[in-house]
């Protein structure tokens, strides 16, 4: 493998240009000024919490169309959550989802549907169904929504596992394949409905450098060849800052800083240093909240 | 007082849930019987995979109750009526209970630990990002599955049974083999027949429910997993016994 992740120049956009009946209907949902702004996720005034304790404050972002959005920041920041919004599993308790220009929480499940059929995600451990094998697993999503002839699904398939290289590995079962594998299979299957936005959570967790370095190849790939909007949720800054053309850092429920991998590593912001330098003490402290430690080591009872 | 008024609104509030999910899950099976292949598939792996110890099972069953009966009946001297006695309590009783526990000890622990699998590693949520329902896809292809294969294993468990009940009272014990089977013939009717059939779909219908709806909401875990089992073969084992006197009671009356 002679490939190397290419190195952090900025790029141009190279998206398909919306009709401009698309671009009016855009400017009006999405209440945008400029006809330039083609924004395929809009997350306006998030506030949203689990068994009462608040996860987003006021959370805004903005994904546009055609190019790769990092969403990065510390564990336990509700990165993963984000997504779940986004995807509509789960409904924000003030302010606004925008998917597609429409408001999420209006959407009635067969309004979500037809708009996660506009969507491919990529889990974290690929989640697979584990009872059938690759060429199975990547063909499930186009059996369940056409009625194409098998002829047709095969090549389709096929032509999708070669994407990922792994074609020679159709037959084997999702308990043959390595994490890497695994996970290259479930981006196939991702892209076999040929998806509008396709979502990454944490896609280079627990892999070896050569698997990480093909999933980011891939990410990369399918940004430039098939113009899929990605959105890629993770915290590994060098990864991301070779790939994305726009960079959100959350912290605290709400958007830090926002920008390109380049502006964000040269903030001084203190959240954001400490992010982008892997600080062990900064605003996010080291020590979880706890009592004084001489005072609880010196007590009698605990 | 406060804790009996917690434990009472947490038991109407997972009834609640259980009959939210199964209306849910009913809709669903309407497109669902649209794949018949998924359904078989099911019914293979809930009866066909249970078949072993349902046979092992109902043969002891019935050898044991001809024995006991045996003796029971020859105080009053009428052995002969062993055929009839084995019959009616393997239709209208041991068939339907004991297969239903067992069937809440082998299908409905994997149906539950299959379920949760999946949503533990996150397949449930990714057929939901893939526009597909797992309430059809997953939850209502075994449900149905569940109750159509109850009653099939009942049959089987009841034939097995009489096998074994004939083995020991006519070979071990000496009843006449025709009064063993004519009495049988005569005392034995549709009734009981009926009562059997509808006691093992009601407990399939509920062994089904239990195991799908505790596997579709595990907790995410490995510990959840095993919760949600365990849960399983409690709540089935005792609605199948609480179920069996209220259906009895009905058809006596």
């Amino acid at each position: 493998m002679d490939w190397q992740p290419p190195a952090a120049t900025p790029r141009t956009w190279k998206a398909k240009l919306p009709s401009p009946n698309a671009s009016v209907t855009n400017i009006e949902l999405s209440g945008q000024a400029s006809p330039a702004d083609d924004v395929v996720v809009d997350v306006r005034g998030v506030n949203y919490g689990v068994d009462s304790r608040p996860i987003f404050k006021g959370l805004d972002l903005k994904v546009r169309r055609g190019q790769i959005t990092a969403i990065m920041g510390p564990s336990g920041t509700g990165k993963t959550t984000l997504l779940r919004l986004i995807t509509a599993q789960s409904t924000p308790s003030q302010g606004q989802v925008v998917v597609f220009g429409q408001d999420v929480a209006g959407l009635g499940s067969s309004g979500i549907y037809a708009m996660r059929k506009r969507m491919g995600m990529l889990f974290q451990n690929g989640a697979l169904l584990t009872d059938m094998d690759v060429f199975e697993n990547v063909a499930f999503p186009v059996r369940e929504h056409t009625d194409l002839p098998e002829p047709l699904i095969r090549r389709l398939v096929l032509t999708k596992l070669q994407a990922v290289g792994l074609r020679g590995a159709a037959d084997l079962m999702p308990a043959e394949l390595s994490g890497g594998m695994a996970r290259r299979v479930a981006l196939a299957r991702a892209i076999v409905m040929d998806p509008e936005i396709l979502i990454y959570d944490e896609p280079f967790v627990g892999l070896d450098p050569i698997s990480l370095g093909m999933i980011l190849r891939l990410i990369q790939k399918m940004n430039e060849a098939l113009g899929i909007t990605s959105i890629v949720v993770s915290h590994d800054v060098q990864e991301l800052s070779t790939i994305a053309h726009e960079s959100y850092l959350l912290s605290g429920g709400r958007v830090v800083a926002s920008g390109s991998p380049q502006e964000l590593a040269q903030s001084h912001e203190e959240v954001v240093h400490q992010f982008m330098t892997g600080a062990a003490e900064g605003p996010v402290p080291f020590h979880y909240p706890a009592s004084d430690y001489h005072a609880q080591l010196m007590a009698e009872e605990p | 007082m406060s804790d009996r008024g917690g434990y009472i609104t947490e038991g109407v509030r997972r009834f609640g849930a259980v009959a939210i999910f199964l209306v849910r899950m009913l809709i669903q099976c309407v497109p669902a019987l649209g794949r018949p292949g998924l359904i078989v598939l099911q019914i293979y792996n809930a009866g066909a995979r249970s078949l072993i110890i349902i046979m092992m099972s109902g043969f002891l069953v019935g050898a044991v109750l001809a024995l006991e009966g045996y003796t029971l009946l020859a105080r009053f001297g009428s052995s002969e009526a062993l055929g009839t006695a084995a019959a009616l309590g393997l239709l209208r009783e041991l068939g339907p209970v004991v297969t239903a526990l067992l069937f809440a000890g082998r299908a409905g622990t994997a149906l539950t630990s299959e379920i949760g699998l999946m949503r533990a590693t996150d397949q449930l949520t990714a057929m939901e990002i893939m526009a597909v329902n797992p309430l059809r896809y997953v939850a209502a292809p075994r449900f149905m599955g569940g109750v159509i294969a109850m009653p099939l294993l009942a049959g089987v468990f009841n034939l097995i049974g009489l096998f074994g009940a004939q083995l020991v009272g006519v070979w071990q014990m000496g009843v006449d083999k025709g009064s063993f089977w004519s009495q049988m013939q005569d005392a034995v009717d549709f009734r009981d027949v009926w009562e059997g059939i509808a006691k093992s779909l009601a407990f399939g219908f509920t062994c089904s429910l239990i195991a799908v709806h505790e596997g579709y909401n595990t907790e995410p875990t490995a510990a959840g997993v095993g919760l949600a089992t365990t849960r399983t073969v409690v709540a089935s084992s005792v609605l199948i016994l609480l179920l069996d006197y209220i259906l009895t009671a009905a058809f006596q009356s």
